[in-house]
């Protein structure tokens, strides 16, 4: 067992661990977030991805032991209080869902694509970005819809509060 | 109400919890206690099991249970069951072995369930597993499915000679041979259609548990029926009688087929949860979920059209080895029967039809329904020969299918089905526009001039969905009713539950549904509930599968509803003291016609429990109603899709340019979620034509049983879609509505398969068309159009 401390959806939080242990394991089980999913063993699917110290990661693909200090943030995470973040915002005015079970992942990688190539981000970069993600539901049209809406009003939300 | 009532596109209710991460599928489920289980899977296709020694994973640490089959047998738990009986061509009912759900002497596809260890932990229950050590005489594998049924191959099944379920055929065979006999021209195509595995996104997962002081079991399960998983578990299989068992099925993470079907792993936990005594989970990790989830499609067809001088369609004979797996899954003997022959009239009027359909047993994961189970299959026979018939007599494929449409309904065909309403041509003419085909031959020699092969072509599909009316299905097999059930429970502030039979697992049902209470009973959306998928709240019900809960569900609520209104008007009536008929109700209000005297449907609801108002004798309290509908038919869901891609010569890979799908779907309750099941629908159908492909090598090892190496249609590989409808109301449902959740995967496959051997200007490819696979092609074009 070893001892790590870090910080999931801004609360601090510490637990003794097995070594071997995943991230994504160690959300669900652990700190019983269980909005983060697990749909592949490979690295895959993209439906674990969180945001760890500001960029996406697979969550499947990351020990807990080496996130000990780091910032975790889930999709728990993503809304402030009951304002939603306009990326979820987007998922659910486009239809971008359908069971639901990729979307945390999708929304997180989402965000993370906007973040770093910014809010006039255009269809065929979307689809390149979200190569890590799969849906089996949407066949992703309204997913690229949305995060085309998601990463406009992302910049805007950063004007208004500017 | 009509923002918000039938045919708006309302956003969807369940949405919220899912894009905040607060949905609840079966693994966020945890119940105190509990324990873990791991199925030991057999590592080879086809073996004699000489021997189980369970010893040393019984004493390693943490475990609490190891059972093998003779421990499911010795509690006389029963086999996993087919609930179709399908009969041979010559009366005989299908020949099928047993199916149990953990193996007994025999072992007959690679991740077969052999034994079950259970422990505290997951990785105490792995380590576990990897200690019981099983003695097998391995036996050669039958993975071929054009070669199971040839003398000589292993026997997969005793009860099964040559490997082969069952030979069934429909339709008229001496008038299709009759009609071929004179055809001016045949048309004949060998057809691949490749096995597919089906891959919702959340991998299946059960917890079973065992209440000692009620004697009651509960079984969390990954299921898009878990009334007909009750009734399997209870009835068939022998858990405990329905009333001792509870099955909920929460948030599903997709289905598309795969979790209609009742498998060993739920069985195993939930009777495996009394024996230790304590709650017992198991979540497949994706390497279980493509070696032992049932996969789809799988059939090798030869088929053949015959024409007469005036390209009028004569007659279509078809026969088809279809790939059943090692066992019949639940459905499996229907998919490539009577889910499948009786579409192979397709939308055209084709006087004589016959089919052959051998059901084959192989050393493979058995196949089941998977989206659109034996309608892709079907279109793909019908739209292929058509396109090639048309090509072959010189004929522009689109006016080819035109001249062939079925024009006036209802209309019967040679193959069981009556098709109640349509208009082909309406949706081929928009479809046309909408892709600008008049254009194809200007982009074509633009493409070709770039060195691309350029390619357009059609699917003009037909489905048959709404599963299905209870006689009709009864009378070819079936062992249960399609019917569905609803029941409405008006609280007393006017507050809506909907108790529905039918799942939702990416529907989007708790939207839709309550837009039919909105439009029946003028009740906001918000205040309406849809409960479903737990046996202790809705009595019973039949599920989602086959594109029946709008037709079926939703039909059912209307009837209850209906009911409802019944019911108030008369409480309503005794309340303002009119006549019971002479109260009307519109727009959520029960009026007394010829009065200004009306009450709202909260004013009624709150009276109906009161029951200060009304004599008891006359009008029982409370305001409470269910309905259990039976459809007259099938719905016929149809339309038109066109692909138009382009191929780089150079890698073979090929790209979608645009695709066009005119679909009707009767009238529409959300378009924007009908929209969402087309796309999501074609996405799986491109999958199919041009990455997916499941590939046993000889000794029956899944070489294609992950990520890494079975294609899975990603973002980047699929184009947007332009979609749009021409819709005439089904005559067959109180609401017009026709099923759409199949339509896509049912069109695509033929439409791209049509488009890529249009760029190559020969037949010779077979789905899936990958890069490979086009290249090749491309090296046996005739030399000129290459060149071109
Ligand atoms: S679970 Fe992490 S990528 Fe699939
Ligand atoms: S919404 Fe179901 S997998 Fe994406």
């Amino acid at each position: 067992m070893i001892k790590i401390s870090l910080t999931a959806n801004g609360r601090k939080v510490t637990a003794d661990i097995d070594p071997r242990t995943l991230l994504v394991d160690f959300l669900r089980t652990n700190l019983r977030l269980t909005g983060t999913h697990v749909g592949c063993d490979t690295s895959q699917c993209g439906a674990c991805t969180v945001h760890l110290n500001g960029r996406s990661v697979k969550a499947c693909a990351v020990l807990a032991a080496s996130c000990d200090g780091a910032e975790v943030v889930t999709i728990e995470g993503l809304a402030k209080g009951d304002k939603l973040h306009p990326m979820q915002e987007a998922f659910r005015e486009h239809h971008a869902l359908q069971c639901g079970f990729c979307t945390p992942g999708m929304i997180m990688a989402a965000v993370d694509i906007v973040n770093r190539k910014g809010a006039g981000v255009d269809e065929k970069t979307i689809r390149e970005e979200l190569e890590g993600n799969i849906c089996r539901c949407t066949g992703y049209h309204n997913i690229v819809r949305a995060v085309e809406t998601g990463a406009a009003a992302m910049a805007g939300a950063k004007i208004a509060a500017e | 109400m009509t923002d918000q009532g039938i045919g708006a596109s309302v956003k969807r209710k369940e949405d919220l919890r899912f894009i905040t991460g607060k949905g609840q599928y079966v693994d966020d489920i945890n119940r105190h206690g509990q324990t873990y289980a791991v199925f030991v899977r057999s590592p080879v296709a086809h073996a004699t099991i000489k021997s189980i020694d369970t010893a040393a994973a019984m004493d390693a640490p943490g475990v609490v249970g190891v059972f093998t089959g003779a421990d499911l047998a010795a509690d006389k738990i029963g086999g996993l069951i087919c609930g179709w009986m399908i009969h041979s061509k010559d009366g005989t009912p299908m020949k099928a072995g047993a199916h149990p759900a953990l193996a007994v002497g025999k072992v007959r596809y690679v991740g077969d369930h052999v034994a079950v260890v259970i422990a505290d932990t997951l990785d105490q229950a792995k380590d576990a597993a990897a200690l019981v050590d099983v003695d097998y005489d391995v036996h050669d594998a039958v993975v071929d499915l054009g070669k199971s049924q040839a003398a000589g191959q292993p026997q997969i099944h005793d009860e099964a000679p040559n490997n082969t379920v069952y030979q069934w055929h429909l339709g008229d065979k001496d008038a299709t041979d009759a009609a071929f006999a004179k055809a001016a021209h045949v048309t004949k195509l060998d057809i691949v259609n490749n096995r597919l595995i089906p891959n919702a996104m959340e991998p299946r997962a059960a917890i079973g548990d065992y209440d000692t002081g009620q004697e009651q079991f509960t079984l969390y399960t990954t299921s898009q029926n878990p009334h007909v998983a009750r009734l399997v578990l209870s009835a068939f299989i022998g858990i405990a009688p329905e009333h001792k068992l509870r099955v909920i099925a929460p948030d599903v993470g997709g289905g598309f087929g795969s979790k209609i079907f009742i498998y060993a792993e739920e069985t195993v936990c939930v009777w495996a949860a009394k024996k230790v005594g304590r709650p017992v989970k198991w979540t497949a990790d994706r390497g279980e979920a493509f070696l032992a989830d049932a996969h789809g499609r799988d059939h090798l067809t030869t088929a053949e059209l015959a024409l007469d001088a005036g390209g009028n369609v004569l007659a279509l004979r078809a026969k088809t080895k279809a790939n059943l797996g090692a066992y019949l899954s639940t459905f499996a003997s229907s998919v490539p029967t009577y889910l499948y022959a009786p579409l192979l009239s397709g939308q055209y009027m084709i006087p004589a039809i016959y089919c052959e359909v051998d059901g084959v047993y192989t050393t493979t994961a058995p196949v089941d329904a998977y989206r659109g189970a034996g309608r892709p299959e079907a279109t793909y026979v019908v739209e292929r020969l058509i396109e090639v018939a048309a090509r072959e007599t010189g004929r522009d494929p689109a006016e080819f299918r035109r001249q062939n449409f079925i024009k006036s309904f209802p209309y019967q065909t040679p193959v069981i089905m009556a098709y109640d309403v349509g208009d082909y041509a309406a949706c081929l003419d928009k479809a046309l526009a909408m892709a600008d085909y008049k254009g194809f031959g200007e982009r074509k020699a633009a493409s070709a001039k770039a060195g691309k092969l350029r390619g357009l072509g059609f699917s003009a599909y037909i489905e048959a969905c709404g599963i299905a009316p209870s006689r009709a299905v009864g009378s070819l097999g079936a062992g249960v009713g399609l019917w569905e059930s609803a029941e409405i429970r008006v609280n007393p502030v006017g507050t809506i539950e909907v108790l529905t039979g039918s799942h939702s697992h990416g529907q989007g049902h708790e939207t839709t549904f309550a837009q039919v209470i909105a439009s029946k009973l003028g009740v906001p959306i918000d205040q309406v509930s849809i409960v479903h998928g737990d046996t202790d709240k809705v009595q019973m019900g039949m599920g989602t599968y086959g594109s029946r809960s709008g037709a079926v569900g939703a039909s059912a609520i209307v009837k209850a509803a209906e009911k409802i209104v019944i019911k108030g008007k008369r409480v309503a009536a005794a309340c303002m003291e009119v006549p019971e008929d002479s109260v009307d109700f519109e727009n959520g209000e029960f009026l007394g016609r010829g009065t200004n005297k009306k009450m709202t449907f909260g004013e009624v609801a709150l009276q109906a429990y009161v029951a200060h108002k009304f004599d008891p004798e006359l009008i029982e309290p409370g305001l409470k109603e269910g309905s259990f509908y039976d459809p007259k038919n099938f719905t016929f869901p149809s339309g038109v899709h066109i692909a138009e891609i382009e191929i780089d010569a150079e890698t073979g890979k090929t790209r979608i340019d645009r695709w066009t799908a005119v679909d009707d779907f009767g009238i529409l309750i959300n378009p924007m979620i009908v929209e969402g099941q087309i796309h999501g629908g074609i996405a799986q159908g491109i999958g199919q034509a041009l990455l997916e492909h499941t590939v046993y090598d000889e000794n029956g090892q899944l070489v294609t049983g992950s990520y890494m190496d079975y294609a899975m249609p990603r973002a980047d590989d699929l184009p947007s879609y332009n979609v749009a409808m021409s819709n005439t109301p089904c005559p067959s449902n109180p609401l017009g509505v026709k099923g759409c959740g199949e339509a896509g995967a049912i069109a695509a496959p033929a439409a791209l398969m049509n488009a890529i051997t249009n760029a190559l200007g020969h037949e010779d490819i077979t789905m899936p068309a990958t890069p490979q696979a086009v290249w090749r092609a491309i090296q046996k074009m005739p030399r000129k159009m290459a060149a071109e």
